[in-house]
């Protein structure tokens, strides 16, 4: 099974291959941690032996990355980011990559007392012997989970501190965006899409390796950094104002740029990735072959991080589509696929899309969906294709706020008669439960704004009730704190006190109950306000918040994603011993609105947004002014287009999908 | 539905950590690429016919794994095992197929014991050899085990049909990776348990030498299935698909 020389597995732990003699093989820590599965809780995830893991062998290539998604495997396994470049490394002769996740408590503490590396699940080998390790950020709150997975790699936490024989620690994800509050702890960091940016540095490691690495750790750094798209945190200084505001962030050596841009992948047809999905044995959260139908959005909502950094919007075709869900689902095996994007009813040709596929799959018990779309009857039109086959996925729609108002604010252009319209139009359509996201705590936002939430769902159980001519449907409010984020225009905004999120949520539940007949068929979920301060405080953090993220690692901060494992008291503790002796707290980085001379942690890394045209998109979200979508009105002037030198990428091609020749 | 199949199958080596449902879900995909005409439920969810039959705990290899497949279209049984044997993951292994005649039996019903080979690293032979005779000794042994409405005790003794020491271990090719170290020593318990309920798993039976013999393993056993099936008088376990695949019950299979 694994290409992997067994050498005597009595070695310990830190006497790793030589790195310096590269025909030696790197042992397998299998034979000591084999031991120590059947004491944790399900062992299989550990175990690797997934279809479509790939194992080189070791000595037959220059580069090895070790690719990681800081959370648990159930989690980290479907990410798209990490299997897309798993691939698209592994296709290379000369490169190989493996992958690695976050190890539960329980193992953790095994590991330690027997020695045992961190690991990758396709051969076990030691992540320390990697050149590379690549840890892809979906949220802020893995960041203790990356300090465990150094720790027990033996990589030292400080970048500083590492030497030659340490992998290049390199942070990519929607977080590397602002990824001040780990700068200490990595190397690197990459903005934007990976598969060109992993493919760049792997040539530089490489072509540096050939030479003898010359000039050691800090020289590949520097040509890393040279790109003008590799973001090296120590080749930056921040200077700080007496008030503890930033006073600059500038480059501490010649040949750094200013500012690191992002990087976009254009021309998505190209990288119809992945082609051979990772099937699990454990049970994980998703289990699907996924597909992006087309990256980034303009549709400009102005709370989300994801739109604004991932522009210009750029669409794989139909005909692309469907080959990677017909090859897909032939090598996994998976009965359900899923049409990813921010919004995927907006792909130009997604009415032909959903058809063509749901003709391809129909009696085959395949079943296909769409992620949470906009509030539009045209969606449940779509839905209606997709579930022909019989099986009907969940309904999900987000209209965000609960007044007219607020949606103003936030650029989410829905009037409620088209929100109730929309949701009838699924329960007469078969639907007998929608789940409907809103968020509390967004700018401007008052008691009322809350409210009108309850009204609304009060209106869709009566309206849906009517049309139906029965009383069983249903509808879920879920609701979640806003956490202001970088590379928006919120990013200057106060976020809302934990206790008037709360104190919001409360009122929201009394008011949907307070119609029994009603309140009774509406579902209501919610997240408590206390992580998301927290959120809060890693999202728009600099790099004085490292030392918080490191004291609440050493004090056992663990999973800070997950309601069992996360401790509010441990991050308020860990902020009020760190912070005072910078003259700030938490409050400062969380409830403080920032004016527009302020120097933001995350101004040295460009997402291409102009800055001018984010403030003034934040003084029309307080004036309550709607932007549209520059795909189908005239620019805008956000600036990412000019500044990247990239462009909208969609249909319509014209084509269909045509029926699958039986084999 | 058209035909049924039913197939013996090995877990082994690393794929022994998956639970019994992490395999089913691996086995319906595994169904898929291989393109096996399996049979739909009826209803809103419809699930491909498929019964299990008495899984090996989650941690435990086997040898012999039974499952049923109902088939809307005919395939040949040697051509369907091989099928998904090739897309499965090495260590879930399809070992043979055979058509189910029709009035055939419950294959469940024919599983009445399995022989269990239980390895133990860092014991030897002669402080096993004490323990196993003073089990077999015993009238009853009580044990006790966790279950999810709390502790409770039940007899390991009584369900154990044979219990001894063995002299060599069935490993090597058929079994994957060897689980021994070079100099260190690992005694191997061979037993044959009857299928009760509860069911007494091998576990309990070890827990079972401990409150006999006080006998405590240093570290966790590797524990392997052997064969399940009918059980003869003289404590021998036969091949439950025999009567299905040629209409005559075969020699032992352990």
């Amino acid at each position: 099974m694994a290409l992997v020389r067994l050498i005597t597995w009595t070695r310990t732990w830190t006497g790793l291959a030589n790195r310096e003699d590269v025909s030696m093989s790197v042992e397998t820590v299998w034979p000591r941690l084999e031991p120590l599965l059947p004491r944790v809780s399900k062992p299989i995830q550990y175990v690797g032996g997934e279809l479509g893991a790939q194992v080189k062998d070791w000595d037959s290539v220059a580069v090895r990355w070790a690719l990681m998604y800081p959370d648990a495997y159930e989690v980290g396994l479907p990410n798209q980011g990490v299997q897309i470049l798993y691939e698209v490394l592994n296709e290379q002769p000369d490169t190989l990559a493996e992958r690695t996740y976050a190890v539960w408590p329980d193992l953790e503490a095994l590991m330690r007392e027997h020695g045992v590396p961190q690991f990758t699940v396709d051969s076990h080998r030691p992540v320390g012997a990697f050149d590379l390790l690549g840890v892809s950020f979906a949220t802020e709150l893995g960041y203790t989970n990356l300090l465990t997975a150094l720790d027990l790699a033996g990589i030292p936490l400080a970048s500083r501190d590492r030497d030659d024989t340490h992998p290049l620690v390199i942070a990519g994800g929607h977080a590397a965006f602002n990824p001040e509050p780990i700068a200490d702890f990595l190397d690197a960091a990459v903005l934007g899409d990976g598969e060109e940016a992993v493919l760049e540095i792997t040539g530089i490691v490489k072509a540096w390796k050939a030479a003898g690495r010359p000039g050691g750790r800090e020289e590949l750094l520097l040509r890393l950094a040279r790109t003008e798209s590799v973001y090296v945190p120590r080749f930056y200084d921040v200077d700080y104002l007496p008030d503890g505001r930033i006073q600059r962030v500038v480059p501490n050596r010649p040949g750094v740029p200013f500012r690191v841009r992002k990087r976009t992948t254009m021309d998505l047809d190209q990288w119809p990735y992945p082609k051979q999905p990772l099937v699990p044995l454990a049970e994980t959260v998703h289990e699907r072959y996924a597909v992006e139908i087309f990256r980034g959005c303009t549709r400009g909502c102005r709370f989300c991080q994801a739109g604004m950094i991932t522009r210009p919007v750029r669409e794989r075709s139909i005909t692309t589509v469907g080959k990677m869900v017909e090859e897909g689902l032939a090598n996994s095996g998976f009965s359900e696929v899923g049409l990813l994007s921010l919004s995927s009813a907006d792909h130009s040709e997604i009415k032909d899309m959903c058809s063509g596929l749901a003709d391809r799959y129909e009696g085959s018990n395949v079943s296909l969906s769409l992620p949470s779309t906009r509030v539009d009857a045209f969606n449940v039109e779509l839905a209606q294709e997709l579930s022909r086959g019989g099986r009907r996925t969940g309904l999900t729609f987000a209209p965000e706020g609960g007044s007219e108002r607020i949606r103003r604010v936030i650029n989410k252009m829905v009037t409620e008669e088209d929100l109730i319209r929309t949701v009838v139009t699924a329960y007469t359509s078969g639907w007998r439960q929608v789940k409907l996201y809103f968020m509390c705590g967004l700018p401007t936002e008052t008691d009322e704004d809350v409210l009108q939430i309850a009204r609304l769902a009060h209106e869709v159980i009566r309206a849906g009730r009517e049309a139906t001519g029965t009383k069983d449907v249903r509808c879920t409010v879920s609701i979640g704190a806003f956490v202001p984020k970088p590379h928006t225009p919120f990013q200057w905004a106060a976020q809302c006190p934990p206790e008037v999120v709360d104190h919001r949520l409360h009122l929201l539940k009394q008011a949907i109950n307070a119609d029994r007949s009603l309140g009774r068929s509406i579902g209501y979920r919610y997240h408590d306000g206390e992580p998301s301060l927290i959120e809060g405080l890693l999202s728009r953090g600099d790099r004085r918040v490292g030392a918080v993220i490191r004291r609440v690692w050493e004090s056992g901060g663990r999973f800070d994603g997950w309601r069992e494992h996360f401790s509010y008291q441990r991050w308020v503790d860990a902020a009020a011993a760190v912070l005072p002796e910078y003259g700030v707290d938490l409050a400062w980085y969380t409830t403080r609105e920032r004016d527009v001379t302020e120097v933001l942690p995350w101004d040295h890394l460009d997402s291409g947004l102009d800055s001018e045209w984010l403030w003034q998109d934040w003084q029309d979200a307080l004036a309550e002014v709607e932007q549209d979508d520059c795909r189908w009105t005239p620019c805008f002037d956000c600036g990412v287009c000019p500044s990247m030198d990239t462009e909208i990428q969609i249909g319509p091609t014209g084509r269909k999908l045509l029926p699958l020749t039986p084999v | 539905m058209v035909a049924r199949v039913r197939l013996r199958y090995a877990k082994r080596g690393r794929m022994r950590f998956t639970s019994h449902r992490d395999f089913a879900r691996a086995f319906e995909r595994a169904l898929r690429r291989a393109g096996v005409p399996v049979a739909y439920s009826q209803g809103f969810t419809p699930h491909p016919r498929i019964s299990y039959a008495s899984a090996a705990p989650t941690g435990v290899a086997s040898e012999a794994e039974y499952l049923e497949l109902g088939l809307q279209a005919p395939m040949p049984p040697a051509e369907l095992a091989r099928a998904l044997d090739e897309v499965l993951s090495p260590g879930l292994d399809v070992q043979e197929a055979v058509a189910v005649p029709p009035g055939a039996g419950s294959l469940a019903d024919r599983l009445e014991a399995s022989r269990w080979q239980i390895e133990l690293p860092g014991l030897e032979r002669e402080p096993l050899a004490r323990a196993v005779a003073a089990f077999e000794a015993a009238d009853q042994v009580p044990v006790e085990r966790l279950t999810k409405q709390g502790w409770r005790t039940l007899d390991a003794r009584a369900a154990v049909v044979t219990i001894r020491v063995s002299t060599e271990p069935v490993t090597g090719a058929t079994l994957g990776e060897p689980s021994g170290v070079a100099g260190v020593p690992c005694a191997i318990l061979d037993c044959v348990v009857r299928q009760v309920t509860p069911a007494v798993r091998p576990d309990d039976v070890l827990s079972g030498l401990r409150v006999v013999a006080g006998l405590e393993p240093p570290v966790p056993p590797r524990v392997t299935r052997l064969a399940q099936g009918p059980l003869t008088t003289r404590g021998e376990i036969l091949d439950p698909l025999a009567v299905d695949r040629d209409g005559t019950p075969a020699e032992s299979v352990g």
